[in-house]
Parts: C-alpha cells; sequence; structure tokens
C-alpha cells in the first residue's frame, strides 16, 4: 500500500470539512475521487499536500506517518500536487515554472526538463513566455508538467479538465495515463466522472464529506448511484 | 519662477553651474530612497503589507554605523585609502544592523499575526507601534539630539561635471547604490532565492507545493530589504548626522518612491527612488529649498490619485 488514509478529519474552523475518511491507494494504480461540488474532494487532495493538516486520524505514505508534515515538505517526499484552476505562476516564464517543480532537487534536472519538453512540444515553443499568456490547456499541461519535474511517486489531481475544450480534455487524460505507464500513482479529482472512470483503476465517491462507497472503476460506471452523483442528484434516498 | 527667470535672462553659467550641483546632489538622495524603497517593495510582495517601521530599519543602521565610525575613527583623521575602507565597514555594518532590526520586526510584530490570519489592519497597527517603540528606545538611549558622525575625507572633491564638485560623499553613494541595487535585480531574477521570493509574491500556497518554505522566504525578504535599508541609513547619517527621528522623513518619501515606481516592482522602486530624489533636488530652482518635502509628498498624493499603480504598474512578484 503506497497512501494509508485512516479516519482523517479536517476542520475550517467550525466546520467540519472531512468526517473522518478513511480509503488506501496503491503503487502503480489510478484511483479517482469522485463527488458534487462541496463533497470535500478538494479540502482531500489539500490534507495529502499538507495544506490542511487532519485534527484528527492519521496518514501514512510509503509506510512513514506523514500527517503533521509541512506542506513545503511533501514535494521532496515523493508526493506533487495539481492544483484546481492550475495556479501557474503567472510572472514567471514557462520554463521558471518548470523549474520551481523542481525546486526541492539538488540533482542536474535539465535531462528532466528536456524529456517534458518532448512530451508537451507547446510548451518547449512557448518557453520564455509568462504563465499568464499561456492558454487554458497550456497551463494545465505546465501544471503537470512542472508537478513532473519534482519527480513524484504518487501524483495528485485536482480537476485537471475544467474548463479546457473536449479535445485537450481528451489529451490531457491521455497523457495522465502515459504518467501511470512510467511508474508514477495517479490520484484524481474529477467533475467530469465518465471520462474519469474510463482512465481509472478504481474509484472512492465521496458525499457531504464522508467517502459514502468504492469500487473499481469499472463497476461504477455502471452504478445506478454514480450516475446519480453523475448527474449531480442526491445519493441518499 | 521669478528666480528661474532670472537664470534665463542673464546667469545662464550660473545656472549650469547649480542645476549640475543640484542634479548631482539629487541623484545621490535618489539612490538612498530606491535602497529604502526596494524594501518597501519586497515586504509588499511577499506579505501584501506596508512595512511601516521600515523607517526604525534605516535608522539602526544610521546608529550602527555612527557607532563603528566613533569608534574606529575618533577624532583622528584617516588617510584616504583608510576613508574607502572605513566606509565599506561602515556600510556592512549599518546594513547588519538593519537585517538585524528588520529580521526582529518580522518576528515579533508580523509573524503572530499572520499565524492567526489578522486582518490587515492589525499589520498596519503593529507596525507603527513597532515605529514609535523603536525610534523612542533609540530616543532615550542615544539622547534626543542630533548626532554628527565621524567624517572621514566625504567632503573632498572627486571631479566635476560640467563646472558642478562631486565630492567623495556623493561617489560612494553613487558607487554602492549601484552596486546594492543592481546585486539585488540580478539575486531577485536569478537565483534560488530570488525565484522563492518571486513565487511566494505571485502565489504563496502554490510556492509552498514546489517546497518553497513560506516562513523562511518571508524571513528572507526582511533581512535583504532589511540589509539595503540599514546601510542606506548609514549613509545619509554620514552626511546629514544621527538622530532617533531620522528614519522617518526619508522613508517616507522612499514609500513615496517605491508608490511611484508601481508598490511591488523592484526596478520600480529603484527608479522611482531616482526620480523623486532628482526632481525634489531640482524643484528648489523653482521654488523655496523649505518647500521640498510638500513637492515630494505631493508627487505621492498625485501617483496616488492619478495613477496609483506607479510608472512600471504593479507587476507583483515579477524580477523586472
Amino acid at each position: 500500500m503506497m497512501l494509508d488514509v485512516q479516519e482523517a478529519t479536517v476542520r475550517y474552523g467550525a466546520i467540519t470539512a472531512l468526517h473522518g475518511i478513511s480509503f488506501q491507494i496503491n503503487e502503480g494504480e489510478i484511483v479517482t475521487l469522485l463527488g458534487a461540488n462541496g463533497a470535500g474532494k478538494t479540502t482531500t487532495l489539500r490534507m495529502l499536500s499538507g495544506l490542511h493538516a487532519p485534527s484528527s486520524g492519521a496518514i501514512f505514505f510509503e509506510g512513514a506517518d506523514i500527517t503533521n508534515v509541512k506542506a513545503h515538505d511533501f514535494s521532496a517526499m515523493g508526493i506533487s500536487h495539481v492544483p484546481e484552476g492550475r495556479r501557474i505562476f503567472p510572472q514567471m516564464t514557462v520554463e521558471e515554472n518548470l523549474e520551481m517543480g523542481a525546486f526541492k532537487r539538488s540533482s542536474a534536472y535539465h535531462d528532466d526538463m528536456s524529456r517534458m519538453y518532448e512530451t508537451f512540444p507547446i510548451l518547449k515553443d512557448r518557453r520564455k513566455q509568462l504563465g499568464a499568456n499561456l492558454s487554458g490547456g497550456e497551463q494545465q499541461m505546465l501544471a503537470i508538467a512542472r508537478a513532473l519535474m519534482a519527480q513524484p511517486r504518487l501524483l495528485l489531481l485536482d480537476e485537471p479538465s475544467m474548463g479546457l475544450a473536449p479535445m485537450i480534455v481528451e489529451t490531457i487524460f491521455r497523457i495522465i495515463a502515459d504518467i501511470r505507464k512510467q511508474g508514477t500513482t495517479v490520484f484524481v479529482v474529477e467533475q467530469n466522472a465518465a471520462q474519469a472512470l474510463r482512465l481509472a483503476d478504481r474509484g472512492y465517491v465521496m458525499e457531504n464529506g464522508r467517502i459514502v462507497f468504492s469500487d473499481t472503476a469499472q463497476n461504477l460506471l455502471h452504478d445506478e448511484r454514480v450516475r446519480a452523483v453523475y448527474l449531480g442528484e442526491s445519493v441518499e434516498s | 519662477m521669478g528666480a528661474f527667470g532670472h537664470y534665463l535672462s542673464g546667469h545662464f553659467a550660473t545656472f549650469r553651474l547649480e542645476f549640475w550641483s543640484l542634479f548631482v546632489g539629487g541623484v545621490a538622495n535618489g539612490f538612498l530612497y530606491g535602497m529604502i524603497a526596494v524594501g518597501y517593495t519586497l515586504v509588499y510582495g511577499v506579505l501584501r503589507l506596508i512595512n511601516f517601521a521600515h523607517s526604525e530599519i534605516f535608522m539602526s543602521g544610521g546608529f550602527a554605523g555612527y557607532f563603528v565610525m566613533k569608534a574606529l575613527i575618533g577624532n583622528s583623521v584617516p588617510s584616504g585609502a583608510a576613508t574607502v575602507f572605513l566606509i565599506i565597514v561602515g556600510i556592512v555594518v549599518g546594513g547588519t544592523a538593519g537585517a538585524l532590526v528588520a529580521t526582529l520586526l518580522e518576528r515579533v510584530a508580523y509573524r503572530p499575526l499572520r499565524r492567526r490570519n489578522a486582518p490587515k489592519l492589525a499589520y498596519l497597527i503593529s507596525a507603527i507601534g513597532a515605529s514609535y517603540f523603536l525610534f523612542n528606545l533609540a530616543g532615550k538611549e542615544f539622547g534626543r539630539y542630533s548626532i554628527s558622525m565621524p567624517q572621514p575625507y566625504i567632503n573632498h572633491p572627486v571631479f566635476h561635471i560640467f563646472g558642478a564638485a562631486v565630492q567623495l560623499y556623493y561617489v560612494v553613494i553613487f558607487i554602492a547604490g549601484v552596486v546594492m541595487l543592481f546585486a539585488l535585480d540580478r539575486v531577485v531574477a536569478t537565483t534560488k532565492l530570488g525565484r522563492s521570493i518571486r513565487a511566494v509574491a505571485q502565489d504563496a500556497e502554490t510556492a509552498s507545493l514546489m517546497g518553497v518554505n513560506i516562513d523562511r522566504t518571508i524571513a528572507l525578504t526582511f533581512i535583504v530589504g532589511g540589509a539595503l535599508g540599514g546601510a542606506a541609513g548609514f549613509l545619509f547619517g554620514l552626511g546629514t548626522g544621527v538622530v532617533y527621528t531620522m528614519g522617518f522623513v526619508p522613508a517616507l518619501k522612499a514609500f513615496t518612491a517605491a508608490v511611484l515606481g508601481g508598490i511591488g516592482n523592484l526596478r520600480g522602486a529603484m527608479i522611482g527612488g531616482l526620480l523623486l530624489g532628482v526632481v525634489e533636488s531640482l524643484s528648489v530652482v523653482f521654488v523655496q529649498a523649505a518647500y521640498i518635502d510638500v513637492i515630494a509628498f505631493g508627487i505621492l498624493v498625485a501617483v496616488l490619485l492619478f495613477r496609483p499603480t506607479g510608472i512600471l504598474g504593479e507587476r507583483l512578484g515579477r524580477a523586472a
């Protein structure tokens, strides 16, 4: 087991965003987290990057307790996070954004940079342009490439398809599949449930800060309740 | 206008001489403003707050420089070579004192508020409180009167520009200003520290996802800005003397310069500093010298009214 979340609770002041959730991710998997807006998906990812420490419960990564590790120590540990809305550094060039991804690496990383430019040729063309001047699709590719520059073993993706044209979404999902083939485990939060389930091995479904059920992606794809979630309706009857 | 017309009509040579000596003095002041202004703009970049206690960082550099000069020179008259050495020592000591006070301010006046997610107004009140505390402490400890600094050969004219003498004091400020501002510009544009400062300025949370330690970056930003402010304090004190209230007006003018250039924009602060120094100095051609501060703060009001983003606009966290 690569990641093991046990009974994790996250609170924002008086509001409880996550009510003791538990889930696991195995090495080499693509796991997706589904749920309606406000179900707690983003909070779950933020918890897995140290942006919100759980008030109770525990998180283990590759056997080590990482419950109270600070956000800035996650990338060196092997967990990279592609945040919701991509969050490209707007006043840095594409190249500088990639360098930020390798911030904690002490060894030379220029081979990786060339590799990113091979995977994402458009980024090579835009190398000297500011992040703010990229299109949404280009920013998403840059956000993924930037996260990969840290050589993560677990990649967290928050809504990678948000606001992108269908053709670009196809490309992004193909890239995510390739990333897994190259040995990186992927945990992806998506609104686009159908697409996410075709990509993933397993899925968890969240509602109101709780994981309500989980199954293989195949089974979830044909599950009545998932169809309800996908349509944004309530699962509880 | 009368005086200006007078110059134009009959005494062009006199006007030219006066113009260039005012210009030289203005550029020197401008470098000092620039060195202080970058401190405001750097801290604004990473914290989105104006460090109104920056004036006391400047003052601490002045006093630290004064004490070290007094210890090293006393009443003796050093040689030219020794003067260069002494000034370098003064800059280093002033800069160190500035960096220390800046670190103290960040730890005591700002970090606890950041931990509690305090509203911006709390930072402002904390800054003003820290400022009053520091300058009154200096007033109590060092006396409430102006002390002139032991001056090595600084009034010695080094060369002339269009007939106007350029004293060693100005040459020192030019060299120190150019070296420090250029070095700062390069550090922010090209080094890992600079990248982390820009990343925190643009998006602190995402910077932390990349592995940037936000607390440490903020602390280092205060150190860098404090070092330049403290060094400027020494250079200012060398010419004007030191007193517990010495930081107030120069720092407020440097704040004006930072706003003029575009707060958050590093090169803007440098350009704004030079521009303010020169404009303010040359204004005495047109108005009485007593109006200098009116001109400087008039510029602040005008910028805030008509172009609040400053000359270069707000390009947060941008190197250039």
